[in-house]
């Protein structure tokens, strides 16, 4: 069973749907005790880090996350969870969960694009990724796939092995991290067709050694 | 770089998809949840849906639509028609939809888009514009007035002041729709496009008057529109999203390839 964390963070449920529609049992909770039962967790999310930190903390989560994460499951973050499990966010200044070594910066003003044209804050809508280092996570997965993303901030690790694939929007990003048993995604993967899906199956059928 | 967004809109009346000319004459053309799974499966980048039902008490039929479409297709899709409080915004969200559109609401209560980006995020707030070419005056110095309830009440407000101000009132992105190009499919509107385009900081969706490839591409690149709405140019299959895709990739126009 795969638990996606539920902290008021946006709309879970389309990531719960996407889940069973690749062949495997979700549910979305809170509950500490089914969260830590769980063979694998989600860890989405949308909105800011400030308020996701917060609740994260009411719900006695961010414990949790990091104990699930010591044990060896597998956990797969996406967007905002990607984020989160970072060092330190710009966004409200945060202290994040520290998972992965590195902090969450904001697309910095006046961005351009190759061709000079003015890039748009947030970065949203279809990009490409670079894998830059090979993951069962990118079975079926090449250089010619998109992604959706929506997002202001992008996660920075320290050290350029956690990240396994770039993205590039004015700036080049790491939009795919791969941390021990963790893998996280700045775009969403349930919203990005079968190319998201085929990740998303991919998660769900990693072992980590 | 971001892929320009081509995105098929279906106008769902009571459940079914209709297409109409000019908000008049709308005939019965299917099934909005097989016709968005046809659109994802060819390509689709994102799908919008436009409640026109005009009874207030049938309007839970478009919930289960939403519903229906989010468990079988994983890309972006907004619903858009008879939103007007951020209730009925939630029950869009929360029924699977990524976004939601405001269009004649906003205008009479602007502050829908303010709460609606507090509420759920700006990503999800869609400002629709219908808007009608009346010629430059004192009151309407773009040209372009903002017109509602399907085009027929002027409102006496400028497009350009609009599309500024619901920016900066929290709107995520702009749909845009020209009532004079809509049904026409002789080609967007690209003044007016360019014009609001060149205007704001987030994202303008051009809409009416798509008929053939190259009015994408015209609009994708001239128009300075980040994405594209489509309607009876593959409706009726005339044209598929894949062949528009393809046509505009050999124009030079990035668009998302693989799906």
């Amino acid at each position: 069973m795969i638990a996606i964390i539920d902290y008021d963070a946006g709309n879970l449920a389309s990531v719960a749907r996407a889940v069973s529609y690749v062949g495997f049992k979700a549910i979305i909770t809170n509950d500490k005790f089914l969260i830590k039962k769980a063979d694998r967790i989600i860890f989405p999310g949308v909105g800011a880090a400030g308020s996701a930190m917060d609740s994260l903390k009411r719900l006695g989560l961010d414990k949790i996350i990091l104990d699930v994460f010591k044990r060896g499951k597998p956990v797969l973050g996406i967007c905002l969870g990607t984020q989160i499990i970072m060092g330190k966010s710009e966004e409200n200044d945060t202290q994040c969960l520290k998972i992965v070594n590195g902090n969450v910066q904001a697309f910095p003003a006046g961005i351009r694009s190759e061709n000079n044209c003015r890039l748009k804050i947030p970065h949203m809508g279809w990009n490409g990724i670079k894998i830059i280092k090979n993951h069962p996570v990118f079975s079926g997965v090449g250089n010619d796939d998109e992604f959706y993303f929506v997002h202001g901030f992008y996660p920075d690790p320290v050290n350029k092995e956690d990240i396994l694939a770039t993205t590039d929007y004015g700036i080049t990003f790491a939009s795919v991290i791969g941390f021990k048993n963790i893998i996280a995604t700045q775009f969403h993967l349930e919203k990005s067709g079968k190319s998201g899906l085929t990740m998303l199956k991919n998660f769900c059928e990693w072992e980590p050694c | 770089m971001l892929s320009k967004r081509i995105i098929p809109c279906l106008d769902v009346r009571e459940g079914r998809t209709t297409k109409g000319i000019k908000f008049k004459d709308n005939v019965d053309i299917g099934d909005p949840v097989d016709m968005a799974r046809f659109y994802y499966e060819e390509g689709a980048d994102e799908i919008v849906f436009y409640d026109i039902t005009a009874s207030h008490e049938k309007r839970n039929i478009m919930i289960e639509v939403v519903r229906r479409v989010a468990e079988i297709i994983f890309i972006p899709f907004s619903v858009g028609g008879g939103i007007r409080t951020v209730n009925d915004m939630r029950s869009v969200l929360l029924a699977g939809a990524e976004k939601v559109s405001v269009n004649s609401a906003a205008v009479k209560d602007p502050e829908i888009i303010s709460k609606g980006a507090e509420a759920f995020g700006s990503q999800c707030i869609v400002l629709g514009m219908d808007v009608k070419y009346v010629g430059k005056k004192y009151s309407i110095p773009s040209g372009y007035e903002i017109v509602i309830n399907g085009g027929r009440i002027y409102t006496g407000i400028d497009a350009l002041k609009w599309a500024i101000r619901a920016q900066e009132l929290g709107a995520g992105e702009i749909c845009l729709n020209s009532i004079d190009a809509d049904g026409t499919q002789k080609g967007y509107e690209l003044n007016l496009t360019s014009l609001i385009a060149e205007n704001v900081l987030i994202p303008v969706i051009a809409s009416g008057g798509a008929g053939k490839p190259k009015h994408l591409s015209d609009v994708l690149t001239k128009g300075k529109a980040d994405a594209a709405l489509i309607a009876s140019m593959v409706h009726y299959g005339t044209y598929s999203v894949s062949e528009i895709k393809s046509f505009l990739d050999y124009c030079g126009v990035k668009v998302r390839k693989k799906w």
